[in-house]
């Protein structure tokens, strides 16, 4: 895929699409809440993110969206996608320690991913740097005490270089985030912090970069109004996407509605 | 140990790359250091898996990080974030870790640190440092500093008798000399056993050496202890540490790899089986680790 200067649908239709055939390629689950956040980091690497910023993917089990947005922004081959979850690849199942320039930090255990992105925005400021540090977090993430741990520190530390994005699609590992371990509603308690929350529609591009690009002096934090398994009729909202594989005829069904849309 | 740590790190932090963090601890202890470092001294509150991943992130960017609290708390509180956030990444991370051991005696097990360089020398990259006497600090400091890999540095409390000249700092040094069996302490211990050792014949006295770094194949052993292994077939490891993980343990499987045998025994902490809490010294000698306990260990080996 060439890189585009800005996204448009066709482009996100193509990023989906090839998300999905990495996916079934390699046997695959976790497509859903792959396609609920790709909008997001899609925008991030294609659009705003520079050399000095940074990315941390604190839900590492979508590390797919990852790869898959890094290669729609030319930074992984496709001949690298091909690798994915396979035998000696560093594409792995949730994102690697090392190899991979774009990946600072192997995640995959949840409420890890906010600290290390705080520590990197204070790393930036004590540096005099200038860059910006992106972390993308999931919904159900916010149940473990760490993130808030994460969050507390953030915004007492006045870290107006990071923004935190929540990946809001509802449904976690094992039902829905108000009936495992309610936090709804979410953003209400997250603007008790002193931190710039934003309700967000996920998969509206111009919403997206609009609160991308919104002027704050505090920490960021964009609630993602996401769907899970965003653009795949049969997938979306339904939480066995969280997990499975998809097989020839899931395959082929999504690959032609994602065709006619 | 917490002055003399203070000292050293006011020294090394002329180096504008340095950060500390601490979890909310340091009071009537590291003030100059926080008046010395000013913005890049963070009280990162009562938060260890955040202060954790922090220092990792900011030892990714290539800063001089340094984590400080009561030692359970730094590494077993956040041990997740150390192997996945420090370890995992090769980041030389400096975790220091205040009243290992039974330092904090009477305050209970959950601020005992028994099982420390046990759980964290299970991880890649990781030394443990396990500092003797007071004197040995800034040596420490500038070790783990300088290191490559991850540090955890348990502090204890230095305990020379007042007329013991104490030798320079080194990963392994004897402390006294004699003909019996030697003895290997680890850390702080070791300073205990000095007194009732060197009032023993020479004839019999054992030679006393402490350890003070570990993993064992950072720093071999010295010729002369294995020269007074295999002439006794007999050696006496202390330490205060449980033994599944020890420093006893990984002792004996290195000797068993170099072809060598003798008779261990092995003094170590048990006090989590214990259902009454005391000073360290009272839980040292109900683990067996006191100067007497070590006397009778020496005169029967079984």
């Amino acid at each position: 895929m060439t890189t585009p200067a800005q996204l448009d649908a066709s482009h996100l239709v193509n990023i989906r699409k090839r998300l999905v055939r990495m996916h079934y390629e390699s046997g695959v689950g976790h497509i859903g809440g792959n396609l609920s956040c790709i909008d997001a980091l899609s925008v991030l690497l294609n659009e705003r993110m520079g050399s000095e910023d940074h990315l941390v993917l604190s839900k590492g089990h979508s590390a797919g969206a990852l790869y898959v947005a890094l290669w729609s922004a030319g930074k992984l081959r496709d001949e690298d996608l091909t690798t994915f979850h396979r035998d000696d690849t560093l594409l792995a199942g949730h994102p690697p320690a090392s190899g991979l320039k774009d990946v600072l930090f192997a995640t995959g255990s949840l409420g890890h991913g906010l600290s290390l992105a705080a520590g990197t925005a204070l790393a930036q400021r004590l540096k005099g740097e200038s860059g910006h540090v992106y972390c993308l977090t999931s919904d159900g993430e916010w149940q473990e005490g760490s993130t808030w741990e994460a969050l507390i520190f953030a915004c007492h530390q006045k870290l107006t270089n990071l923004t935190i994005l929540v990946d809001h699609n509802r449904l976690q590992g094992f039902g829905g985030t108000d009936d495992v371990a309610s936090m709804a509603p979410l953003w209400d308690k997250l603007q008790g912090f002193d931190i710039d929350v934003q309700i967000v529609e996920g998969h509206d591009l111009e919403q997206i970069r609009a609160s991308l690009d919104r002027p704050a002096d505090r920490p960021r934090l964009m609630v993602l109004e996401t769907t899970k398994g965003k653009g795949v009729s049969f997938m979306e909202n339904r939480m066995e996407w969280h997990y499975l594989p998809l097989d020839e005829k899931h395959y082929q069904l999504a690959i032609e509605e994602l065709s006619r849309s | 140990m917490r002055k003399p740590l203070c000292d050293s790190l006011v020294a090394r932090s002329k180096n504008p790359n340095m950060v500390f963090l601490t979890g909310d601890l340091g009071f009537m202890a590291l003030e100059p250091l926080q008046q010395t470092m000013g913005e890049r001294f963070i009280n990162a509150g009562v938060a260890e898996q955040n202060m954790i991943s922090v220092a990792a992130a900011l030892a990714r960017q290539g800063l001089d990080a340094w984590v400080y609290s009561i030692a359970p708390f730094c590494y077993a509180r956040p041990f997740e974030q150390i192997r996945n956030d420090i370890a995992f990444h090769h980041l030389p991370v400096k975790l220091v870790g205040n009243g290992g051991g039974y330092g904090y005696g009477v305050m209970g097990p959950t601020h005992h640190a028994i099982e420390d360089y046990g759980i964290l020398l299970a991880l890649p990259n990781l030394t443990a440092y396990v500092p003797v006497f007071d004197q040995d600090i800034p040596a420490v400091i500038d070790a783990a500093g300088d290191s490559s890999t991850a540090s955890y540095i348990r502090l204890g409390r230095g305990e020379q008798p007042a007329d013991f000249e104490v030798p320079a700092y080194a990963p392994w040094r004897q402390l006294l000399k004699g003909h019996g069996a030697p003895v290997v302490a680890v850390g702080p211990l070791a300073g205990t056993y000095i007194q009732v050792l060197r009032e023993m014949p020479e004839a019999t006295r054992p030679s006393l050496w402490a350890v003070a770094e570990l993993p064992i194949h950072r720093h071999a052993p010295p010729a002369e202890l294995l020269e007074q292994i295999d002439r006794t077939g007999h050696l006496c490891v202390a330490e205060e540490h449980v033994e599944r993980g020890s420093f006893g343990a990984e002792f004996a499987l290195y000797l068993m790899k170099q072809g060598k045998q003798a008779r261990i025994s092995h003094l170590y902490a048990r006090a989590h089986h214990y259902p009454r809490y005391g000073s360290q010294n009272y839980l040292r000698k109900a683990s067996g680790l006191d100067p007497q306990s070590l006397l009778l260990a020496l005169a029967d080996p079984s």
